[in-house]
């Protein structure tokens, strides 16, 4: 069972015009991705499929079509910054990192191993290309209104993203962050919230409802636009776009995405697949010319 | 030591204007806190330099860390109490586990909130901070050990806590040092016994020597600013040449200085020890200065239990 990952080219910024070619190439690199992903989570026996699945596309997009991040030179002051708050998804992270060429593909054979620099949650201090320890929630967000702050003292155009998952919404921190941020006129954040509607233990409609978050959220001082979470014509420009306020792109998204068994599953917040379901998940990933094939 | 009574607020305004003039990337972040900080001079000073997150203390802290990797210096300051009571996770993860550079400034710690009660007083920020490894921990005692902990904060990298204290206290003799993690000072020599001090409580030590030497008993004190990491040769040293040592410091003495010291004297040099401070109890209604006193913590207290514990345990066989 392989699905070694080379490293992607990176698309024009702003990936503009949207056309088939960059959602073609966007596709592909996202389904290289979640292929390693199932393998890495296979072979770690731990993970978080489900949620590395709903935010690859969100990922895939910032990286290689919408940042201003150059995988050689990581650490640039200048550079745009990624914080993934929904630090259980370190996995979509890391095989990102390693399309990217930030990881070596066998870096990710390590993912959760004794002494691995591969945590099941990112440590800043371990890997280059993560931007903040995250992992328990509501961490994120802060953190980067603090990165955006940062740039807007040094009169500097470099952006901040952050992507918190939905139910991560249900921490205070997040609220208490987009109330500075909005007040501090932070129109250089955006944040990313991965909609899929799924926590740990249930829906979020079930748990602690955060509708209407779309009114919530605009309310505490964003601008808030609405986005299929895995349809990339729609992602890159709303990801793209600055306004004039502190942003937020709610990507509606599903937990699990695009496994015929996993989509839309509790379940699968931290089931990890057999070598079966491993092999079922390559089937589906499968590029369209080998999947005729089969 | 000269009986001129310092407010080291005064001193951390001035130590930190000094600084942000020298140095562009440092920043302060505050939770509504300028004048609880004594911080209007540092704002009219640099007005686009002060981040106010408004009463919001895991923001503060989480933007702090932001700003840090971002480049910045950020100087955090807010009731202690606060501070690392209502943030204690992000400090755990965003500065102590990710080492960023935050440098944290609890203002009123201790008691120092007096008759405003427990709920304002901040006695476990040593115990919880000590438990965060990277993280340096600061009590000083006096303007000098103030100024220096700040001095040595901006010009370090990684992450800093540092007590600002609120109750005025005379100038120790020698407190001029640089800073050094992990050091501490003997700040009256004696053979009988060492009181191990921090904080508005070394002041008190010294006071209480001066009692302690009219009864024929010569007590050294040590100021150990740095609370985590310790002094720990220091530690040993005075269990070696004085056989006995009294930890005193306005902090639960189960995770703070008494702890500290207890632990390296349990492992290195065993010696009978008291442990001065607050445990396992809530502070009734008083002052900062009464509660000191009621805590054990005034210059008579400390002579007090200094007394007992030679009464106790008797003579020590043969100095070194």
């Amino acid at each position: 069972m392989s699905a070694r990952l080379p490293v992607f080219g990176r698309l024009p910024r702003g990936g503009c015009p949207v056309d088939d070619a960059v959602v073609g190439r966007c596709e592909a690199i996202a389904r290289a991705i979640r292929r390693r992903d199932a393998v890495m989570i296979h072979q770690a026996g731990q993970g978080h499929i489900g949620g590395d699945y709903s935010c690859v596309d969100i990922l895939v997009a910032l990286y290689f079509a919408v940042m201003d991040f150059d995988p050689a030179a990581p650490s640039n002051p200048e550079r745009d910054r990624l914080v993934l708050s929904k630090g259980h998804a370190a996995g979509a992270l890391y095989t990102t990192f390693a399309a990217l060429g930030l990881l070596r593909d066998a870096d990710l054979d390590t993912f959760m191993r004794p002494e691995s620099r591969l945590n099941g949650h990112p440590a800043v201090t371990k890997v280059t290309g993560v931007e903040a320890s995250t992992g328990p929630l509501g961490h994120g967000l802060p953190v980067a209104v603090g990165m955006a702050l940062a740039a807007k003292l040094d009169g500097s155009p470099r952006r901040t993203f952050v992507v918190t998952g939905d139910g991560e919404l249900e921490e205070g921190s997040n609220w208490e962050a987009m109330m500075v941020a909005a007040h501090h006129g932070c129109a250089n954040l955006t944040l990313v919230v991965d909609r899929n509607g799924l926590q740990q233990g249930a829906t979020t409609r079930d748990t602690t409802a955060l509708a209407p978050l779309q009114a919530k959220i605009a309310a505490f001082g964003f601008e808030v636009v609405n986005v299929d979470g895995h349809c990339y014509p729609e992602l890159i420009p709303a990801l793209a776009a600055v306004g004039e306020r502190p942003r937020c792109v709610l990507a509606h998204t599903v937990k699990g995405y695009p496994i015929s068994f996993m989509v839309n599953q509790v379940g699968w917040h931290h089931r990890v697949p057999s070598a079966d379901e491993v092999a079922r998940i390559l089937a589906e990933l499968a590029e369209p010319d080998e999947g005729e094939e089969s | 030591m000269s009986e001129a009574l310092v407010d080291c607020r005064d001193t951390f305004a001035r130590t930190l204007i000094e600084l942000a003039a020298a140095d562009p990337r440092i920043v302060v972040v505050v939770n509504d806190s300028i004048g609880s900080s004594n911080l209007g001079s540092f704002q009219a000073a640099f007005p686009d330099r002060v981040v106010n997150v408004g009463i919001a203390e895991q923001a503060m802290v989480g933007v702090s860390a932001g700003l840090a990797a971002a480049g910045k210096i950020p100087f955090v300051s807010g009731a202690a109490c606060f501070l690392t009571g209502r943030a204690t996770e992000q400090l755990k993860i965003d500065v102590a586990y990710s080492r960023a550079g935050v440098k944290l400034c609890g203002q009123a710690p201790g008691m120092a909130y007096g008759e405003l009660g427990p709920t304002h007083h901040s006695i476990e920020d040593l115990s919880w901070l000590r438990a965060m490894p990277g993280l340096t921990v600061i009590v000083p005692a006096d303007p000098g050990e103030t100024a220096a902990a700040l001095r040595w904060m901006a010009a370090t990298d990684g992450p800093a806590y540092v007590r600002i204290p609120r109750l005025p206290v005379p100038v120790l003799p020698g407190g001029n040092e640089p800073f050094t993690p992990g050091r501490g000072r003997v700040v009256r020599d004696g053979g009988d016994v060492s009181i191990i001090a921090t904080g508005v409580v070394v002041h008190r030590a010294l006071a209480a020597a001066d009692v302690l030497a009219q009864e024929g008993i010569e007590a050294r004190v040590v100021s150990m600013p740095c609370v985590s990491p310790l002094d720990d040769d220091l530690v040993v040293a005075c269990a070696r040449q004085t056989g006995r040592i009294v930890t005193a410091e306005e902090a639960l003495i189960s995770g703070g200085l008494g702890a500290g010291v207890a632990r390296v004297v349990v492992e290195r040099h065993p010696v009978p020890m008291r442990l001065l401070g607050m445990d396992d109890t809530l502070a009734p209604t008083g002052s900062e200065t009464w509660l000191l006193e009621w805590a054990g913590l005034s210059a008579e207290g400390i002579a007090r239990a200094v007394s007992e514990l030679l009464d106790d345990v008797g003579p020590r066989a043969g100095a070194l």
